[in-house]
């Protein structure tokens, strides 16, 4: 084994130990990026029209976001089914918050919007600054307070 | 209202998190592959020909690895896909590092390729029962203080006559027949469940009753007592038996996970000064503590290098093996790692770094970091607290536990003996280490899974479908 072949073989090594590093970052790409879905599928593909019916509205919201209290920073994508958000272990959000009923409050989507609608929890759901007594529309980025938790909508 | 029905994909507003089964398969593959190459280079290395035990190692490895694959994906679908690929590198890297020392001449024995790998097949099983048995991690949750029970147990069970034993000066073993076991690497994840369950139930009192002194805010002692005693009992108990490493990595992990729960600063800064005071009164009162003090300022000391015990000699050979390999190392086995004492377990980084150079450590670290990464994603997506601890505080005291064992061998903080995870030669360490990896795919799996959806009628019963 002569002394080149093995160099070459060491450099090709660490070549490869370094581009399973760089493959493992593409797969997490997503994290780092955000969802490529809007810029790299159609740069690809024909222009499909049957496409644009499946993509929201302008305006309408993607995704929930925690902003405030103990599960600062959980994201929970908005799908077409209602989410719910309780201390009970089957909700979407699970708080554990001494000022949450085990089933709080409910939101579902309704012809286009977001709708949140309190599930009678004893220390009420408060949309920006009032109470939610009947089932109200939840505008975007406007904070909902479930005891010390505090969700948003974002596109 | 309108019956919301179960959404197709194509009317889907959002993408939801897809599994990527096949990226995680395609990555599995490509490590298992580099392991084998590394083997090949091993032999052609040290003596121009490919070893049979390539395909052997490289087989059962990647054997192992999809069995573990497959039941990943039929009992944990959503977890992430990288958390199983990155571990089989490590562990496979470290097989064939404790393979190159085993055959390679000019060593001390005690390296055990064999064993190791049959070590590995243990901890894939104990993985795959983890993830089988355990289908929802909250159950962790209702087991707090029966873990920390156990945790406490596991660590002094090495001082009961009979079950303990003392190898190599250190009573941190327990055996019966010619099994032996480090209790301490299985009380580590004990500690920590305890740790986030108390936390979970006892964080907002902690945070917010107490009285306030200067700028810190003390919480009253009913509240921290439970998880101080349990953190006291296990620091000293763990001092008792001179297992450093392991009282340094529990500190850390608790100050850690304190942090997490109770999101105050002042934690960081209490626990930075008692880190400080504790090791300026250990090093005066034990004298094994003051001779890692005096080794980490002067390894040079010829006097120190000449000490019989707790000399700078393994230290220093690890330092001159790194600097023989330079940016892109040796190669593989044609270096002399075999000259560094203990080079399989504790200095495993520094035989790394001679073959493979700076180049390759640096890529080993990034997939230590990449792991650590997915654990604190996982934390960050996780929907309920308990889960968000447990995962911090796991993918914490993974890297923490690499900070101390790599700061260590490079000499940037005082050497104290620790495993480099699923690196370093030694069942226990494997072995808790998978369950660990167990734990954290079972979270991802159920921070990524998409959200249960409601069946519903017009009415007041809802089914939940999982």
């Amino acid at each position: 084994m002569s002394e080149l072949t093995l160099l070459l073989i060491k450099l090709a090594f660490l070549a490869v130990l370094w581009f399973f590093v760089i493959a493992a970052v593409g797969v997490i790409r997503t994290d780092l990026f955000g969802s490529r879905t809007a810029t790299a599928a159609p740069a690809r593909k024909a222009p499909k029209p049957v496409k644009a019916p499946a993509k929201p509205k302008k305006g309408e919201p993607r995704q929930m976001v925690v902003v405030g209290g103990p599960l600062q920073g959980t994201t929970i994508p908005l799908a077409e089914t209602p989410i719910t958000i309780g201390r009970a272990n089957d909700a979407t959000l699970v708080v554990s918050d001494d000022y949450a009923s085990s089933r709080h409050a409910r939101l579902f989507p309704q012809d286009g919007q977001w709708i949140v609608e309190d599930l009678n929890s004893t220390n009420g759901t408060y949309l920006d600054r009032t109470k939610v007594t009947r089932p109200t529309p939840v505008p975007l980025g406007v904070p909902i307070r479930i005891g010390k938790t505090v969700i948003e909508l974002r596109k | 209202m309108s019956a919301p029905t179960v959404s197709t994909p194509s009317a889907e507003p959002v993408a939801l998190p897809a599994k990527r089964r096949m990226a995680q398969l395609v990555m599995l593959a490509f490590a298992v592959l580099i392991v084998m190459a590394a083997y090949a280079a091993v032999g052609l290395g040290i003596d121009g020909k490919i070893p049979s035990g390539m395909l052997t190692y490289g087989l059962g490895l990647g054997g192992f690895m999809l069995a573990a694959y497959l039941v990943l994906a039929r009992f944990a679908p959503w977890a992430d896909p990288l958390i199983l690929p990155l571990v089989t590198l490590i562990n496979g890297l470290g097989l064939v590092m404790i393979y190159r020392l085993e055959v390679g001449a000019g060593g001390e024995g005690g390296a055990s390729a064999t064993n190791q790998l049959l070590w590995t097949a243990v901890g894939v099983v104990v993985f795959a029962v983890t993830l089988i048995v355990l289908r929802d991690h909250r159950a962790l949750q209702r087991l707090t203080y029966t873990a920390g029970a156990l945790g406490l147990l596991l660590l002094i069970s090495p001082l009961i006559p009979f079950i303990g034993q003392e190898i190599n000066g250190a009573r941190i073993w327990i055996g019966a027949g010619g099994f032996t076991l480090q209790p301490a690497e299985l009380a580590k994840l004990a500690l920590i469940i305890f740790f986030a369950g108390y936390l979970v139930a006892k964080r907002d009192v902690l945070a917010l009753a107490g009285r306030r002194l200067l700028f810190i805010d003390l919480p009253r002692a009913r509240d921290l007592g439970p998880i101080l005693i349990t953190w006291g009992l296990s620091l000293g108990v763990l001092i008792l038996q001179k297992d450093l490493g392991s009282s340094l990595l529990i500190f850390g992990t608790f100050i850690a996970m304190l942090y997490i729960a109770t999101q105050r600063t002042s934690w960081v800064l209490i626990g930075i000064l008692l880190f400080a005071g504790g090791t300026i009164v250990a090093s005066s009162i034990f004298s094994h503590v003051a001779a890692r003090v005096e080794v980490f300022l002067n390894p040079e000391d010829p006097a120190l290098y000449y000490r019989e015990l707790g000399g700078s000699a393994q230290l220093l050979e690890g330092l001159f093996g790194m600097s023989q390999g330079g940016v892109l190392g040796t190669g593989l086995g044609q270096g002399h790692p075999g000259l560094i004492p203990l080079a399989f377990s504790d200095f495993i980084f520094a035989a790394i770094g001679e073959e493979l150079g700076l180049t390759g450590l640096m890529a080993l670290l990034m997939i230590y970091g990449l792991l650590v990464e997915r654990g604190l994603r996982t934390a960050l997506a996780a929907r309920d607290p308990f889960s968000k601890l447990l995962a911090g505080g796991l993918s914490f005291i993974l890297a923490w536990q690499v900070f101390i064992i790599v700061g260590g061998v490079t000499n940037l903080i005082p050497l104290t003996g620790l495993v480099t995870p699923f690196m370093s030669q030694g069942g226990s360490a494997l072995l808790a280490n998978w369950i660990l990896i167990a734990l954290l795919v079972r979270m991802s799996d159920a921070a990524r899974k998409p959200p249960p959806q409601a069946i519903q009628d017009e009415g007041l019963t809802q089914v939940f479908q999982r």
